[in-house]
């Protein structure tokens, strides 16, 4: 395939065959090599035939290969000519990181760590499968699949402010509850409030490094040292459930033949099954957005238990990296209503951008990268350039470069924890294997990745953070 | 012959199950998604569930008939020991397959050592070459 660098840390695949637009790649040298091993590059150029596609099929820094569409993909599509596909959001629909400051040097929390760990590890289920979470009624889970968050601040879990720095302040509007089957409702039910396993993880974090003051200080970062709070997760099996549902029932109404992948199956947006896609699709952002709602909630009450208040423990931002938004973008020049499909990328609009919480709009919406287990992971601003390069988006976190079958070959999870411990990181987790099939070195260099993102112009550096405590379900 | 063996994938959890009949290779490859969750030769066969899926094709049936496995596991805390009695009818214009899942309920003594969130299309294949291999990516 035909790769050519455009600039520094940019490439294109020139249009050819069946690919309504050119494809381009953000990545260094290094990250590029990655890319060539895997379908990554395939990937984003069968996305780039999709019907309806605007500008460019794009790939984050981070991207690896992905099922039909790659990870790290971003795809827009005109809303009357094209398409919405489960596939462009993946399984964990409204995967996502939420981050909390505090007001806790690190000075006063590594003395208590393990009694803050053993807290969260008790209120906040994570592993296998795990149900176990706060007991609701299908009442209240299709509330929460409308209302998102917003059901969980009305029901005593954190505040309006949190709201207010989340992604669509906790709640797609386009939300409909009616066509999540039983089984998605089946799988939710016991699954929220719940972390989940893979490369789900809650950390105990410091501030490392700042980079921008400016935005630091706007995000709440008042310098090295202070502690925050990680939350990664998803939308458990609710989500899971919908993919798949709506991946059926796609391939049931519009077949499945000339697709190069099945999980590029996909439906014009217009149709039927592409709103009820969509309207689902948002419900089950909105359970994700609930879910890590009441995470946080129950973090908070683990702080205030162990060191005595959880004051400042307020949110910096929560953003999802899989999903599909109806987003006004400039499309040659003017405003244009287009459905951005975002597969293990960030959303990462810069200053001014409207739906942004005033105490951003100054310096960008926060951009919250988790590293992989045990490595640094970043906070990035958005930009205003990102909205050319990217339709406001940036990388979602480190991409693996390793398979779990390798990892478990090559790790022993008793081993990763003793090795994290003496680099002064506590570790808790329900399963050594997950440990080992999560280690720091089969994943890339996040570093890497938030440096190209900077350089580009999709996502300006803004702080390290580094984990003291970690939780991996 | 191995019931099934784990192939190198990037992100997840990517295998071949096989089978004399394309029954035997379905019916292995639950016990390959069953077995990156739980060491299902371990499992003694107190509960059943039987399950029946349909579908436009067989690679449509395999998907849904291995997301039955997870979604038990996930609803009722069941663990798949042992698939009895698998058959695939492929009428006019649909293929059904219904079979008996035979295991236990999650209790204290059983271990749990990594979960699967959906199975995937991606790379999914059904080959017939003097016996059935089926290859299956699920993602973790």
């Amino acid at each position: 395939m035909d790769i050519e660098k455009i600039g520094e840390n940019v490439w294109r695949i020139p249009r050819e065959g069946d690919m309504r637009v050119p494809a381009v790649v953000y990545a260094s040298d290094r990250l590029l090599d990655d890319l060539r091993r895997d379908q990554t590059l395939t990937q984003a150029r069968n996305v780039a035939c999709l019907p309806g596609i605007v500008r460019m099929s794009y790939v984050m820094p981070d991207g690896h290969q992905g099922y039909g569409f790659p990870i790290g993909g971003v795809a827009a599509f005109d809303p009357d000519e094209g398409i919405v596909s489960p596939g462009g959001v993946g399984y964990d629909i409204n995967c996502g990181v939420r981050l909390l400051k505090t007001d806790f040097t690190e000075a006063e929390v590594t003395g208590r760590r393990k009694e803050l760990l053993s807290g969260i590890f008790g209120a906040v289920p994570a592993g296998a499968g795990q149900g176990g979470g706060i007991k609701l009624d299908r009442t209240a889970l299709r509330e929460i699949l409308v209302k998102g968050a917003e059901w969980a601040v009305a029901n005593g879990y954190g505040s309006g402010e949190d709201l207010e720095r989340t992604e669509e302040s906790g709640r797609m509007k386009d939300a409909g509850a009616d066509d999540i089957s039983d089984r998605a409702m089946e799988r939710g039910l016991p699954q929220i409030g719940t972390l989940g396993s893979g490369n789900h993880f809650l950390e105990i974090q410091k501030v490392d490094e700042i980079f921008d003051e400016e935005a630091a200080r706007a995000f709440g970062l008042t310098g090295r040292g202070q502690v925050l709070v990680m939350i990664h997760c998803g939308s458990r099996g609710l989500g899971h459930q919908v993919a798949s549902d709506f991946i059926e029932a796609m391939e049931n109404a519009f077949g499945v033949a000339g697709l190069p992948d099945r999980e590029l199956v996909h439906a014009p947006f217009k149709s039927a099954e592409g709103q009820r896609y969509y309207r689902s699709m948002c419900a089950a952002v909105n359970y994700a957005f609930a879910n890590r709602q009441m995470i946080a909630h129950g973090v908070r009450e683990v702080f205030a238990r162990v060191l005595g208040t959880s004051r400042g423990m307020g949110q910096v931002y929560d953003v999802c990296h899989n999903v599909a938004k109806v987003d006004e973008h400039d499309v040659g020049g003017r405003s244009t209503r287009l459905v951005v499909h975002r597969k293990g990328a960030t959303r990462s609009f810069g200053p001014g951008r409207p739906g942004l919480p005033a105490a951003y709009r100054a310096v960008g919406q926060p951009v919250i990268i988790p590293g992989s287990m045990g490595t640094a992971s970043y906070l990035l601003a958005g930009t205003a350039a990102a909205e050319a390069l990217s339709f406001g988006s940036t990388a979602h976190g480190a991409g693996r470069v390793m398979s779990r079958h390798e990892a478990l070959r090559r790790f022993r999870g008793e081993k990763i924890r003793d090795d994290l411990a003496r680099r002064g990181i506590e570790l808790m987790s329900t399963s050594w294997k997950g440990v080992a099939e999560e280690a720091s070195e089969a994943y890339k260099d996040v570093d890497e990745v938030v440096r190209v993102s900077h350089e580009v112009g999709l996502g300006r550096l803004v702080a390290r953070v580094v984990p003291i405590g970690v939780i991996k379900g | 012959m191995d019931k099934y063996r784990f192939l190198p994938h990037t992100a997840d959890g990517k295998f071949q199950a096989f089978g004399k009949t394309l029954e035997e290779a379905f019916g292995n490859a639950a016990l390959a998604v069953a077995s990156l969750v739980w060491d299902w030769e371990k499992i003694e066969p107190k509960v059943r569930h039987f399950v029946h899926v349909r579908g436009i094709d067989r690679e449509q049936v395999l998907v849904k008939f291995l997301g039955e496995i997870v979604y038990l596991f996930e609803t009722k805390r069941f663990l798949l020991g042992r698939v009895d009695g698998l058959r695939i009818r492929t009428e006019f214009a649909s293929v059904s397959l219904e079979a008996l899942l035979l295991g236990d309920v999650l209790a204290e003594n059983h271990e749990l050592h990594g979960d699967v969130k959906a199975v995937t299309y991606h790379d999914l294949k059904i080959e017939e070459c003097g016996g059935f291999t089926v290859q299956v990516v699920v993602d973790l």
